[in-house]
């Protein structure tokens, strides 16, 4: 079991992931129309490169947007959840061993101690999204099972992931539950809207396009986003 | 009843279709007929098919619900936070719905679509500023107006707006002929006081063509005779073309995509026509983006850019005063309060904010600028954009919409407001009419007419003898 899911089954995740999120940003590309858009996305390709860089660098960065100093608690909740998803687990000294072991390759890792505290708050970060989602009603009303779901999957991974880590003894079932969840997460990123992984820099990029080309782009600022 | 005598999916093509529907007084039988106007769900699914195209399909799909778009929409905060006023929720309940049950939705579902899509929505874009994902409500907005009017569920005035351009190539019943007799009349009625004074009109090579919006010649030519005032002072060689002056679109607003296209190919043809150097349209918003923003779009041109280059009033206004065309007289600067309204058609959907911002250093004597909070980029709208000024249907939401400007220009303190968009303007006028709050309200022209430094040759010559 454990082997299956440590062999075959984490590289059959891994590829639905990888091989899923590309195709994703292959449909959304080529599903780009200038005409239907409004977009003349290839006559300006300078302006292009800059609206769209601009538009995904202001987002990326934490407070770097109007629309992230306007909420700044959901903007900490937002980056504490994200960097707990996406950085911890690349730069996890159990996960960077395992890739060093199989493949010999190796990059540097965090502290453990980092790890742990950046783990928990990116769990409070989601409970808080979470809760959120219930206690106000515009964004209460906008909500489906689908975002719970999002959520659940999302969590699962870094909870069973810190508990196997801290676990005396015989840490074995959560360690499998930590793969299983893992692997899940991985598996439902092209499928779901945690495809955002990939189309949030499809999306952004468009935009930020549609003002450096066509919305005052041209006349120097684009957007002040 | 699949489709009624008023209300049906067939646009409006000819001057008697027209005046039919505009005698059915203010939509009442038209609203009727809709109550029982049949959806047709395949013909609404295939064309979702062929136009929703990825960008859509992706907004629609990758929105996180995070409702960080809710504070964005003045509609949201002036209806007291009401979470139906979410534009997250807005379009995912109509267009969403919409694709999700691909196109099999009934008529009371199309008809609260409709009122979502021109009462709770004026696609002004501000949301697109404040989503982590970039996604434009309004331009989805716009997307599901055009699914809404294919199927007849438009409001009544928004069809007969469609239907004028169809008709006149122009959103008021302004013919050729109507139009070429308001420029010289126009021409003639300022000549004593402006002696050498111009409207030509076909003008080939002229370094200028102007192009208005039809209100202009229709209810208040004196817009055209001070734009020609101030052409003469700046010494342009301007011209007007017969065919193809109107540059606005009511048919964008309504999401006639076909109207649209021949509405703009008009006043393209005068540019091939004409030649110009460049075209200058009105103070107008919608006016501009539709003929310079999205125009050349529906037009089909690959560069998006209109044949000659285009620019709007406020464009001009500042060059003529940079360049010294135009010269202003320190004595009649404006020393009063006064403020500014963005429109969001030519501020956050061209980029002219700064622009307007070095007129206003000419006109207004330092001290006396304050600005709306927010302003810019982030002005909200004037709370009649996007057609919904026109529509009776709406009008107690528009009214309530107002407040929004009502407020921020309250909160300037300001006695003047200078809005150079046909829409502000209206939408100004309106709610000072509505909540009295003892504004004026002004386009650039007549502004710029009082304070302008008339060059002595262009006086007339009685006046020039007198101060000799």
């Amino acid at each position: 079991m454990y082997a299956f899911l440590t062999g075959p089954m984490l590289w059959l995740s891994f590829a639905i992931c990888i091989l899923g999120c590309a195709w994703r940003a292959y449909k959304y590309v080529k599903g780009l129309s200038w005409q239907l858009d409004r977009v003349a996305y290839g006559h300006y390709p300078d302006l292009a490169f800059k609206g769209a860089m601009k538009s995904i660098f202001h987002w990326l960065i934490p407070f770097a947007s109007c629309s992230w100093r306007a909420k700044p608690v959901f903007a900490t909740a937002f980056f504490l959840l994200h960097i707990g998803l996406v950085v911890v687990p690349l730069f996890l000294f159990g996960h960077v061993m395992i890739v060093a072991e199989r493949f010999g390759l190796s990059w540097p890792t965090m502290p453990a101690g980092l790890a742990d505290v950046l783990t928990i708050l990116a769990v409070l970060a989601g409970v808080f999204i979470l809760l959120r989602r219930f206690a106000l009603s515009e964004v209460r009303i906008i909500t489906t099972r689908h975002d719970l779901m999002i959520m659940a999957i999302s969590l699962a991974p870094l909870v069973t992931g810190f508990v196997a880590a801290h676990q005396s003894g015989d840490g074995n079932g959560w360690l499998l539950a930590h793969i299983i969840t893992g692997e899940i997460w991985l598996i439902a990123v092209p499928f779901t809207k945690l495809s955002h992984a990939v189309l949030f820099f499809c999306s952004r990029a468009q935009i930020g396009i549609d003002f450096g080309v066509k919305r005052g782009g041209q006349r120097g600022s684009g957007i002040v986003w | 009843m699949p489709e009624g005598i008023f209300c049906n999916k067939r646009p409006i093509n000819t001057e008697e279709e027209l005046k039919a529907l505009l005698s059915d007084t203010r939509g009442t039988k038209y609203y009727e007929e809709m109550l029982s106007l049949e959806v047709d769900r395949e013909k609404l699914w295939a064309t979702i098919q062929k136009t929703c195209k990825s960008r859509t399909q992706t907004w629609l799909d990758v929105c996180a619900r995070c409702g960080l778009c809710a504070d964005s929409c003045f509609l949201y905060l002036v209806n007291d936070c009401k979470p139906e006023q979410v534009p997250s929720y807005k379009i995912q309940s109509t267009l969403g719905e919409m694709v999700r049950r691909k196109g099999d939705v009934d008529n009371e579902f199309m008809r609260h679509a409709m009122e979502v899509a021109w009462s709770q929505c004026t696609c002004c874009n501000r949301c697109a500023m404040y989503c982590p994902h970039g996604i434009d409500m309004g331009v989805m907005m716009g997307y599901t107006r055009g699914l809404l009017y294919s199927q007849g569920f438009v409001p009544w005035e928004l069809k007969i707006g469609a239907g004028m351009h169809r008709v006149y190539r122009a959103q008021m019943d302004v013919t050729t002929e109507d139009w070429v007799e308001t420029c010289v009349w126009m021409e003639e009625e300022q000549q004593d006081d402006w002696p050498g004074l111009e409207i030509p009109v076909d003008k080939e090579d002229a370094d200028i063509m102007y192009t208005c919006n039809a209100r202009e010649p229709k209810h208040y030519p004196e817009d055209l005779a001070e734009a020609a005032i101030l052409f003469h002072i700046a010494g342009e060689n301007w011209t007007v073309p017969s065919e193809g002056w109107e540059q606005t679109s009511l048919s964008m607003f309504a999401g006639d995509w076909e109207a649209c296209k021949l509405q703009v190919e008009n006043v393209y043809a005068a540019i091939d026509r004409l030649k110009p150097k460049r075209v200058i349209g009105t103070e107008c918003g919608h006016a501009h983006r539709a003929t310079v923003i999205e125009g050349p779009y529906w037009a089909g041109r690959p560069d998006g850019q209109p044949p000659a280059p285009y620019i709007h009033y406020v464009q001009w206004v500042a060059e003529a005063l940079r360049t010294g065309k135009l010269k202003i007289d320190p004595a009649k600067r404006i020393k009063q309060t006064v403020t500014y309204q963005d429109s969001c058609n030519y501020i956050r959907n061209w980029g002219l904010a700064e622009t307007a911002r070095e007129i206003l250093s000419y006109l207004v004597e330092p001290g006396y600028l304050v600005e709306m909070t927010p302003n810019k980029e982030h002005n909200y709208c004037c709370g009649g954009g996007g057609g919904f000024n026109g529509i009776g249907k709406f009008r107690p939401q528009r009214n309530k919409a107002l407040l929004t400007k009502r407020d921020q220009i309250l909160a300037t303190g300001a006695k003047l407001v200078i809005a150079p968009c046909h829409n502000c303007w209206d939408a100004i006028r309106d709610l000072e009419e509505e909540y009295h709050i003892h504004i004026d309200w002004s386009f650039l022209k007549p502004l710029l007419i009082k304070m302008v430094i008339v060059p002595d040759h262009l006086k007339p010559q009685e006046e020039a003898g007198d101060e000799e």
